[in-house]
This record gives C-alpha cells, sequence and structure tokens, in this order.
C-alpha cells in the first residue's frame, strides 16, 4: 500500500510536470543533496539542539510542577485556571510575544516557546498521574514515617511514571510542531528557516524535502521515544502482566 | 490516551466529602487566583521589573482589548477565525468520521492503510504552510485546508478506536436478527463509538483554532492572526499583547464547550465514565 502510494505520486507528478509538485525522484535527490550532509550541521542540528532543550526543560518543570500540584488539592484548585487559560491558547499567538518580551530571535526565544507549549502535555498527565495513585499506598508510606521526598522519589514517581510517559510523548510530537513554528517566524537557522526561504524564493524542491525531513523527524523521534520508554517502564508492564487490570 | 491505564482513582466517598466541604471554596479560589495573577501582571510591569514596552500592564492591554472590541473591525476578524475554525473542523468531521467508520470496521482497510497514516499523521500541518502559500495563496481555501487537515488525524485515530471497541457480542447479535448493515451502523456502531469520537473532536477542535490562527499569521488570510501581524509589523505592542488575550478567550471558550459536550457523550456511555480523560 505505501509503495503504491508513492508509485502513484511519482506518476502523477512526472505526468503533471509542474514545478510546484516535483516528483518522488527528485524529492529525494534535493532531500540527499540538502541534509546528507552538507546542510546537516547548519539547519538540522540547531534544529534538533531547540527540540531538545525545549522538551527537556519542560519535561523537569512538567513534573516539577505537577507532582506537588497532584498531590495538593488546594494548589490544583490555584493553578487550574491558569494552566487552562495557557493551554488553550494557541501557540504562534504567542511568537510576536515571545520576541517582545524575550529580546531574542534565537535559541532564547525559540526554546522559551517550544518549552512553554510542550510543558503542557507533561503537567497535566503528571497531575493526572500522581492523582490516580492509591491514596491508601501514600498514608502506608506517611504512617511509617517515610520522608517526605523518599515517598516522592520512591512511590509517587514510579506509580506516576507510565502516564508522564504518555505526556512526554504527546509533547515530543508537539515540540516538533513548535520548532518549525518558531523557526518560520523571524530566524536565521533550522529547518523551518528553510521552509520560509524556500517560500520566498518560490523553491519547490528544497520545500519539499524539508516537509519530507520534518515528518521523518517526528516519525523517527516517537519510534526512539517508544524504545526507551519500553526499556525504562519494562517493570511496570511485567507488573501488569501479572497482576489483574 | 493512555490515562486509562493507572485510572483507579481513590476511594469514592472520601472525595465525594471533600467535594462537599469545598463546594463554595472552589470559586471562591478561583477568582482569588485569576486576580492574583492580573494584580501580578499589574505589579510587574509597573514597577518595572519587566519593562512597560515589553510588557504592558494588566490594565493597559484589557483597556486597548476594550477599546477594540467596540470597533467593529475586531469582531469581524473574529468572526473570521471563528469562521475559519468552524469550516475546518466541519471539513475533518465530514472527512474523518466515515473513513475512520470504514476502517475501523474493515480488517482488511485498516491494515492496508496503517502505513501511511502512520507516515502522514506526524507530519506537522505547519511545514505545509509554505506550500499552501505558493499553490492555494492567502485565500480562505488555504486556512480551510490547513485547519481540516490537521484536524482530521485526532478524530480519525480516535473514530477507528471507537469502532473497533465496538462490543463484537452485539453486532453479531443483531447481524443474527437480520439487522441489516445501515441499521446496524445506526444503531450499534455509531452510538457505541460516540464516546470516542467526541474526545476526538475536543482535540479536534482545539486543533483546528490553532492551525486557523496560524494560516491568519503567517499566511495573512483574515481573521485574528492577521490583525497581530499587522500590530506586530506596526510596533502596536499593547495590541499584540490584546489581541493575544482574545485569542486565548476564544480558545478556552471553545475548549469549555467541547469538554462539556465530551462530558455529555461519556456520560451517556456509562462504561466509558471511568476510562477516557
Amino acid at each position: 500500500m505505501p509503495i503504491a502510494i508513492l508509485l502513484a505520486w511519482q506518476l502523477w507528478t512526472a505526468h503533471l510536470d509542474s514545478p510546484k509538485f516535483p516528483t518522488l525522484w527528485t524529492i529525494l535527490v534535493t532531500f540527499r543533496d540538502l541534509w546528507l550532509f552538507s546542510q546537516f550541521g547548519t539547519h538540522v542540528v540547531p534544529s534538533l539542539e531547540r527540540i531538545g532543550m525545549g522538551f527537556g526543560i519542560a519535561v523537569v518543570v512538567g513534573i516539577a510542577l505537577g507532582i506537588p500540584l497532584g498531590l495538593s488539592r488546594w494548589a490544583r484548585l490555584w493553578a487550574m485556571p491558569h494552566i487552562e487559560y495557557w493551554r488553550a491558547m494557541p501557540p504562534p499567538a504567542l511568537l510576536p510575544i515571545s520576541i517582545v518580551l524575550l529580546h531574542s530571535i534565537g535559541n532564547r526565544q525559540k526554546v522559551a516557546f517550544i518549552g512553554f507549549f510542550c510543558l503542557f502535555p507533561v503537567l497535566l498527565n503528571t497531575i493526572d498521574g500522581v492523582r490516580g495513585i492509591d491514596p491508601a499506598l501514600i498514608e502506608t508510606a506517611r504512617a511509617y514515617n517515610v520522608p517526605r521526598l523518599e515517598r516522592i522519589r520512591r512511590l509517587v514517581l514510579p506509580a506516576a511514571a507510565p502516564q508522564i510517559a504518555a505526556g512526554m510523548r504527546t509533547s515530543l510530537s508537539l515540540a516538533v510542531i513548535t520548532m518549525v513554528l518558531s523557526e518560520y517566524f523571524s530566524s536565521t537557522s533550522g529547518v523551518g528557516y528553510v521552509l520560509l526561504i524556500s517560500k520566498n524564493t518560490f523553491d519547490f524542491k528544497p520545500m519539499w524535502a524539508a516537509i519530507v525531513l520534518i515528518g521523518l523527524l517526528g516519525y523517527l523521534l516517537n519510534v526512539l521515544f517508544l524504545i526507551v520508554e519500553r526499556r525504562l517502564l519494562a517493570w511496570h508492564r511485567g507488573w501488569r502482566a501479572v497482576a489483574p487490570a | 490516551m493512555a490515562a486509562g491505564e493507572v485510572a483507579a482513582s481513590g476511594p469514592a466517598i472520601a472525595t465525594a466529602r471533600e467535594e462537599r466541604r469545598t463546594s463554595f471554596a472552589e470559586p471562591v479560589t478561583f477568582a482569588l487566583s485569576i486576580a492574583a495573577a492580573l494584580a501580578f501582571w499589574e505589579v510587574i510591569s509597573r514597577t518595572g521589573v519587566i519593562s512597560q514596552r515589553d510588557l504592558p500592564a494588566m490594565s493597559t492591554t484589557f483597556q486597548e482589548l476594550w477599546e477594540l472590541m467596540k470597533t467593529g473591525h475586531f469582531w469581524w476578524a473574529f468572526a473570521d477565525t471563528v469562521r475559519g475554525w468552524g469550516l475546518g473542523l466541519a471539513f475533518a468531521t465530514a472527512f474523518a468520521v466515515p473513513i475512520g467508520i470504514a476502517l475501523g470496521s474493515n480488517d482488511f482497510a485498516a491494515s492496508a492503510f496503517r502505513i501511511p497514516i502512520e507516515f502522514l499523521r506526524p507530519i506537522p500541518s505547519a511545514a505545509l504552510i509554505p506550500l499552501l502559500f505558493l499553490t492555494l495563496g492567502t485565500t480562505l481555501k488555504s486556512e480551510l485546508f490547513l485547519a481540516s487537515f490537521g484536524a482530521f488525524w485526532p478524530l480519525l485515530i480516535q473514530t477507528i478506536y471507537g469502532v473497533r471497541d465496538v462490543d463484537p457480542v452485539s453486532v453479531e447479535t443483531a447481524r443474527s436478527f437480520g439487522v441489516g448493515r445501515l441499521e446496524r451502523l445506526y444503531r450499534i456502531t455509531l452510538p457505541s463509538s460516540v464516546p470516542y469520537i467526541a474526545t476526538g473532536l475536543r482535540i479536534s477542535s482545539t486543533v483546528s483554532l490553532i492551525l486557523a490562527f496560524t494560516a491568519e499569521l503567517f499566511m495573512g488570510t483574515k481573521g485574528l492572526g492577521q490583525e497581530m501581524n499587522a500590530a506586530q509589523s506596526f510596533g502596536l505592542e499593547v495590541q499584540v499583547y490584546a489581541l493575544a488575550l482574545a485569542t486565548g478567550f476564544l480558545g478556552i471558550a471553545i475548549h469549555l464547550v467541547f469538554t462539556t459536550l465530551e462530558r455529555r457523550a461519556l456520560r451517556w456511555h456509562p462504561s466509558q465514565r471511568l476510562g477516557t480523560t
């Protein structure tokens, strides 16, 4: 089936012979020329860096905020209106603001922008995961005088881990999207910048190559994440296989 | 979502009691929390922690929003954004639900299209902006394509899962009673996948707004996004902030409407009450 679709694309575009829709072959050749590896360092690496840093910050902050919010009902009452508002905000609406506020169109602004929007899936899933823990477990640990930090490290974090991972996965695909958005709006490097330039110069070949690259990037990051997740949460799966659901 | 995986919610009695005790404190906290945030915003801007040029004070921004709201121009832009969002979501629904049902109820089709879907889905719609810009131009068509392309995927996936989850016994029972294919679809498949579709609609409604706005900001189709782009290029920072506020309100309004719809759909379907979040 996928081969059939690719073949259809090749035949259709060859038949169309339009510069807007280059043939699959042309796209692949451009892809190789651009990304393997002449412009890899100048554009792909900065993009990956931004994704990595933004995602990393979002995960750390999301878990660090999510655990207290999950444990305390009052903290949740205080924080939820703000979380709901910012989560519902379409990311591009904050692009111009992020530039004004941070005085930057470089990595600082891009990473902050990516990190801000990647925060919410991790945060909300951490809150939900922590809330889902059987209170009896926490009470028991408290009754045995397990210190608070220890309780969080040994009980809360592992119990919420599967759901935190689910949030991280959503965030990761969001990171790719926000990366493209942020680079598409005032930037000097990155895959999104290549898109912008090729649009401005009416050059369709690098544009298609960039679209393919972004799709591939999202797919590969997701696969990579699933592998890591499976390894890290292997204990959890094993436990679930034995315990009744 | 894997949200249901650990959804062993604690003892219901304790939460119910807690709920009652704080039932009136809740709206108070809610209001206080928002007031505190707004005050914080006012203070950091007025005292110059962040200069007023970079972050206009809360009062200034709301006043600007109020001024904007008195103009017809703002409401036209607002209506344009809502139109882009609504039509985008409508198109996505019109395609995603029937295709989802077809793929969900037919194993052969599902396996044939699985890989193409897996490859197309992660392509961020944002990457398609320049392509649309040069092919469809800065028209409503581009905006609608972008919004519906983005909104299509979550809804499709949810519909497929929903149809997969239909109790096979009831389908078989209906079949053995000689209930026709179409009637089975209306009476069994559709109603029991409604909760999934509602969840998909909630996700897609947000995605559609994001992409409608994105199209306006980057391609200059009419709407709040284009207004923001204009305000930004004229250096009207206060207006940029006011428009962002307005967009946020639109976002939260859409989110609340669809969460309510979803909750209704879930209430109707008791088995799903705990599973989906």
